[in-house]
């Protein structure tokens, strides 16, 4: 990274950040970010552009906004202090609990926002790609909700991985189609979720779910999760009586994080620690982890970090979670890492599926395997800072994970 | 005459009897590696211009033909290295000037530094690069400008008329007219309203105008006669490879009309 930023201009985009003024005009954080898409798309990146600078925060917009997550998503969500946690690592564990919105992940936030904005510019059709299906199963609800027809991509591999998510947007009433292109994951599913807005660029509204993509889908999305960090933050300063040393998300295209962490950025005393899907090893292939074993390139729009070969070919990724297993991240993250404000980790497919049996036994909770890298994270901060005061983003739910975990977890117990 | 020049010269030259010159697009090592030069050879018996595709992991503005090509070209160990060492290698080389249509990131890995002195000395003339808008191509366009080579511009029937004109007047070689809002490799009906929006650009452009994406039949070439200068055949021409036919003839027979 030292080569991408020379020491002088990391101090300033770090002032820039945190003054909230990046993305630039350009859709640039630093080097990062921009818009490399085909000329199809150029007018209908600045249609969605026109809109979310029209839209995004005015007032009749937030208000619809704030009735749907309240009246329907069921925010705000709780912060539970995890007693058995806490104990058992020797610290004090605070639980954002994302797991609780509708549909059982931070996805919704964005997708019934996103929705909210694809009606205000007339979208007759919503196309969405899902990796783990909890993008997938928000984007169907919230189209059901709002009365607009939802296709799904989403790679073969991952649908049967999570198979019940399949089942669940099917009966949201959303279309599902199989990706059997490129790796068959999430990578391969935002290809073909391209390839259909190229076809219809302006009657179609393409919901992506994750801080990725061309300018502005970074910056929507951020500013679509924030809630994740603005209710957490707001909740610390009551319920634990003052802000967290540390938070932790975990990272996979990086929504959940940056909705966490953004609120967060100018609170120097906080710590901010997202963990990326260390997989079995670090080699080329075994892992998802974009930041810690990337390179810059442009992927999917923008230019960010990538798990890429020698020649720019985008490499195929492996993590338990597959909400994870993707080979570029935000390029938000990819700035907040070279200009040091957040660090990023790894965990991997062990430490994950071990933090999911703690935290489902210790806690009740069965978190996604995803939010389980995050927790893994966490276990080794508190044995590296004991009795620290951790808040880690619990990003969703475990159900979705059953087949995973009926073929790890529960086949060691017989 | 600079490379980018040779470009323009070739589809005036070839489209000056009325009938659009033929730019015809080959991926790069697909079939095998073995056959590329002598299908590139091929190709260029009646071909006016060649874009020679280098496969990417990840192509979002094609279709299912030119995947499958990627795929197979990149299991086939096709790299931007190989293929330059190959073309400056030619026994013998086509009369028609050579473009290298690519995705970013593998040029990116190459170098932009050191990318146009490299394509020049393999006798590459223009660069395609799909996924390159023209807000973000000032350092790729000046790197190449330094060897005279041309950086195209594509504009589609969904562009507003203001971005058209300032695509086809910055264009360098020709100007890629989509023909379409879609991936590669669909059959095309040329509707009036995609002769209009050609006429419209022709009009702006100070380079010549082809038209492409879809172009598989005769009918398709005559209809577009006078409103394009050239026509760029991309899947097809890829599956006639893939079946082993003949390039040459089937690349004639698009004019045969
Ligand atoms: C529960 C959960 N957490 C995290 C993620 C990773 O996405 P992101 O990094 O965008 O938060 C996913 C993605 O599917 C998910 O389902």
């Amino acid at each position: 990274m030292t080569s991408l930023l020379a020491a002088d201009e990391a101090g300033r985009l770090l002032a820039e950040e945190l003054a909230g003024r990046l993305p630039d005009a350009r859709g640039r954080f630093g080097p990062f970010g921009g818009r490399y898409v085909p000329e199809t798309l150029v007018p209908a990146l600045d249609r969605l552009q026109e809109g979310v600078e029209r839209w995004l925060h005015a007032e009749d917009f937030q208000r619809d906004y704030a009735r749907e997550l309240a009246g329907w998503a069921g925010r705000p969500t709780a912060l539970t202090r995890a007693n058995g946690l806490s104990r058992e690592w020797g610290a004090e564990v605070w639980l954002k609990r994302e797991d609780l919105a509708h549909t059982g992940a931070h996805k919704i936030n964005n997708a019934v926002g996103q929705a909210l904005l694809a009606k205000r510019l007339g979208a007759k059709r919503i196309v969405a790609e899902t990796g783990a299906g909890q993008h997938g199963v928000a984007s169907a609800a919230a189209c059901a909700r709002l009365g607009l027809p939802c296709v799904v991509y989403m790679g073969a591999v991952d649908m049967e991985r999570q198979a019940p998510n399949v089942g669940r947007m099917k009966l949201l009433g959303a279309e599902v189609i199989p990706v059997t292109s490129g790796d068959q994951t999430l990578r391969a599913a935002i290809d073909e979720a391209l390839r259909d807005w190229v076809a219809d660029p302006m009657g179609t509204y393409y919901l992506l779910g994750s801080a990725v993509g061309p300018h502005p889908y970074p910056y929507l999305v951020r500013e679509l999760q924030s809630v994740i960090g603005r209710e957490a933050r707001a909740q610390m300063l009551t319920a634990a009586g003052g802000l967290p040393d540390v938070a932790i998300a975990c990272v996979g295209g990086g929504s959940n994080a940056i909705g966490l962490f953004h609120p967060f950025l100018n609170d120097g005393s906080v710590m901010l620690l997202g963990i990326e899907a260390g997989g079995r090893g670090s080699g080329l292939g075994d892992n998802a982890a974009t930041l810690a074993f990337g390179r810059p390139g442009v992927l999917h729009g923008s230019f960010t970090m990538l798990l890429q070969d020698a020649h720019g070919q985008i490499q195929e990724t492996h993590s338990v979670s597959a909400g994870l297993d993707y080979s570029g991240v935000g390029p938000e993250h990819a700035l907040l890492q070279a200009i040091g404000r957040v660090r990023y980790e790894v965990a991997s497919d062990d430490e994950a599926l071990a933090a999911v049996d703690l935290c489902s036994r210790l806690e009740g909770i069965l978190p996604a395997l995803e939010s389980a890298h995050a927790l893994a994270g966490a276990r080794r901060h508190a044995m590296e800072h004991p009795g620290s005061r951790i808040l880690v983003g619990l990003s969703g739910r475990g159900d979705k994970d059953m087949s995973t975990l009926q073929a790890t977890l529960l086949a060691e117990r017989g | 005459m600079l490379p980018r020049d040779s470009i323009s010269e070739a589809i005036r030259n070839a489209s000056a009897g009325g009938k659009p010159a033929l730019v015809a697009f080959m991926t790069a090592g697909f079939p095998s590696r073995e056959r590329f030069a002598a299908d590139l050879l091929k190709v260029g018996e009646a071909a006016d211009l060649i874009e020679i595709g280098l496969p990417f992991s990840d192509p979002m503005a094609d279709g299912m033909t030119i995947q499958r090509s990627s795929r197979v070209a990149l299991a086939n160990g096709v790299t931007l290295d190989w293929m330059l060492a190959e073309l400056m290698t030619l026994a013998n080389r086509p009369r028609a000037p050579l473009l290298l249509m690519s995705y970013l990131n593998p040029l990116l890995a190459h170098g932009i530094g050191r990318l146009a002195a490299d394509a020049c000395a393999a006798g590459i003339a223009g660069f395609i690069v799909p996924d390159l808008p023209f807000e973000e191509c000032a350092e790729l366009r000046a790197a190449l400008a330094a060897e005279g080579i041309a950086l195209v511009q594509m504009v589609t029937p969904v562009t507003p008329a203001a971005r058209l004109a300032m695509l086809a007047r910055e264009s360098e070689g020709f100007v890629y007219a989509v023909t379409m809002t879609g991936t590669t490799g669909r059959d095309v009906a040329v509707p009036d309203a995609v002769l209009d929006y050609l006429d419209r650009v022709g009009s702006t452009a100070a380079v010549p105008v082809c038209a492409g994406f879809g172009i598989r039949h005769a009918a398709q070439v005559a209809r577009l006669a006078g409103h394009a200068d050239g026509v760029i055949v991309g899947s097809a021409l890829v599956e006639v490879l893939e079946r082993d036919g003949d390039p040459a003839e089937f690349l004639r027979s698009l004019r045969s009309i």
